[in-house]
């Protein structure tokens, strides 16, 4: 058997530990990159191998469903790669940790942090066990709190402090559906929940796992209206951290959700019995409308971004609610996208913030005179967002109109496009500041290579796979089909 | 004999809850935010028992005894716990030498008179 799974989870695991120790923060930094991009190749291959048949791989040698085991399918192999993608592009970007509020003599501790929160998320995808994900999602939270609070200024500390009662209470609800699921079944693996459930489906206790769940994945997840930590935890945190958590720390939360909802519930309780949709379908407009129009009235461009993510979420759960193969692969295809997006446009804030000092709109003045190529990377990130053709962000809501179509719900998908157009409002409002406003007297001129080499790896891949969609479509529709149970 | 341990889990869950959302005070929060966990640990031990059994060890006669498995759990759990509770009062440590206060409402009105 290949120890290639579990090597991908521990390899950030013990690196942080490593950072503690070597404390010299040059070398602290490399090893981060490197151990990001040796990931991110375990995690190709592992992609790799999944698409021909899950990978099932037992911790210790012990069979389920005593042992714990890692299960890698297509969804979660997907994910693996996202979150070691989004990691190798952040760690080199710009001066790393040089930019944050801290002494010299720690920085050694964000790249610590830094990984425990990737070897986190990883956990959480990889694993097949209910427990494990609480125990890695609370890995992850912990450390993305300390991250956050190393924004500069003392808003930081706030929403961190925010963050961490919000993320503290959805976590231990999810503990406590898994012991109510415990308490019914006597397992905890996935599988074998999915197996044992249906048997006593009807019960209430199962039905308060469910609801405990739900509400626990979905306060991580941000889903309007649990999402009143996110605007402060994003506005507030290093740039750098930003684009990562942004990028990655939601998505997992989603898949969370939809494992929970059809890896171990199953479509037919989750539309049938609890009715998740009535639910779902609401929250998810109401947060596609107001998580948009807040960010229209934003005055600093990072809270801009973050409202846009609320409204993005959006997206994601509508297209969960749509109980349809194509709304599900919608909502994983926007997961991807969303990624890539949001992981480049926080990274071309950065360069901003590099050069003008602060992400207030106002600063924004004549940027696009100033760094032109910068600016222009924010408007191919703005027309993702947007859904414009041949940019990525157009390939999900394609596939979420298409889904609402097929069930002859002509309103929802006018709805879709109707929200594309208040994303409109907010991408141009910045770029409207950025080329029709008159610079301030100050330094021009694009920011260093490791700077705009980062950011526009991501932007060129909005590009990239808003025109070749073969990967990301085929992939989400086999792993929708297979999570719907239809495939 | 019930010892009304799922009674107490809930009245500790809501109280630790209420005290979240009702109190302005940081610390309090973070207090709060522990017993609400703790009420987890006490449920999943409630879980593991079975009526008659004794503690989980091999011995002669030993039978019935109760489900370990949600036992050693809690040992995570635990731990859990208590590094949220070390972070959260960190952050509040923080806040305090940046703000000079753990009082919610006066930070809240701190950061609306300055707006940065």
């Amino acid at each position: 058997m290949s120890h290639l799974p579990v090597l991908c989870v521990l390899l950030p695991l013990f690196a942080a530990p490593i950072a503690l120790l070597v404390r010299h923060r040059h070398v602290v930094r490399w090893m981060a990159i490197l151990v990001a991009w040796a990931d991110l190749a375990i995690a190709l291959e592992l992609l790799s191998q999944a698409s021909e048949a899950p990978i099932h791989y037992w911790l210790g040698g012990w069979a389920p469903p005593l042992g714990i085991e890692l299960v890698i399918d297509e969804v979660n192999a997907f994910l693996l790669v996202i979150v070691t993608a989004m990691a190798s592009v952040v760690l080199p970007f710009g001066p790393g940790s040089a930019a944050l509020a801290i002494p010299d003599g720690r920085r050694h501790l964000f790249y610590a942090a830094f990984l425990l929160c990737m070897c986190g998320l990883l956990g959480i995808s990889a694993t097949g066990d209910a427990f494990n994900v609480f125990v890695f999602l609370e890995v992850t939270s912990l450390s993305s709190y300390t991250l956050i609070a190393l924004g500069k200024g003392r808003r930081a500390l706030m929403a961190a402090f925010s963050y961490l009662v919000m993320g503290t209470i959805g976590g231990t609800f999810i503990l406590i559906g898994v012991g109510l699921l415990y308490q019914m079944t006597g397992t905890l693996n996935m599988a074998d929940l999915a197996e044992r459930l249906p048997a006593v489906m009807e019960t209430r206790t199962v039905l308060v796992a469910f609801g405990f769940l739900v509400c626990g994945s979905s306060i991580k997840l941000a889903v309007f209206p649990l999402h009143q930590w996110l605007p402060n935890a994003y506005s507030h945190a290093p740039s750098m951290v930003s684009a990562f958590l942004a990028s990655t720390a939601t998505k997992v939360s989603y898949y969370v959700l939809v494992r929970v909802l059809f890896g171990i519930f199953g479509a037919a309780f989750v539309f049938g019995t609890a009715k998740l949709h009535w639910l779902l379908l609401p929250a998810s407009l109401a947060a596609m409308f107001l998580g948009s129009l807040a960010a229209i009235f934003q005055t600093d461009v990072k809270r801009l971004l973050a409202y846009s993510s609320i409204a993005q979420i959006g997206y994601m759960t509508l297209g969960l609610a749509m109980n349809s193969v194509n709304g599900l692969a919608g909502g994983l295809v926007h997961l991807f996208n969303h990624a890539l997006t949001k992981g480049g446009l926080f990274l071309v804030v950065a360069c901003v913030t590099w050069r003008v000092g602060s992400s207030k709109l106002d600063d924004f003045a004549g940027l696009g005179k100033r760094m032109p190529l910068t600016v222009l990377a924010f408007a191919i990130g703005g027309f993702s967002l947007i859904g414009v053709p041949g940019t990525a962000g157009f390939i999900s809501k394609w596939y979420l109109v298409t889904a609402a179509l097929e069930k002859g719900w002509l309103w929802l998908a006018i709805l879709i496009l109707l929200s594309s157009l208040l994303a409109v409002a907010y991408v141009f409002r910045v770029l409207e500041v950025c080329w029709f406003r008159e610079p301030p007297e100050g330094d021009s001129g694009e920011p260093p290579p490791n700077m705009w080499i980062p950011a526009w790896i991501l932007i060129g891949a909005t590009i990239f796979f808003g025109l070749w969609t073969d990967l990301t479509g085929s992939v989400a529709e086999r792993a929708a089909a297979f999570l719907m149970g239809v495939g | 004999m019930s010892l009304w341990i799922h009674e107490s889990v809930v009245v500790l869950m809501m109280l630790g809850l209420y005290i979240v959302i009702a109190r302005d005070n940081l610390v309090k929060k973070v207090m709060g935010l522990s017993i609400f966990q703790v009420s987890v640990i006490l449920f999943y031990v409630a879980v593991g028992k079975v009526d008659g059994g004794t503690a989980p060890i091999l011995g002669e006669g030993i039978e019935v005894y109760s489900n370990p498995l949600p036992h050693v759990l809690m040992l995570t759990a635990i731990v859990v716990g208590i590094a949220t509770t070390a972070l959260g009062l960190a952050l509040v440590l923080r806040i305090r030498e940046a703000y000079g206060t753990t009082e919610e409402d006066e930070i809240v009105a701190m950061d609306r008179g300055s707006a940065e």
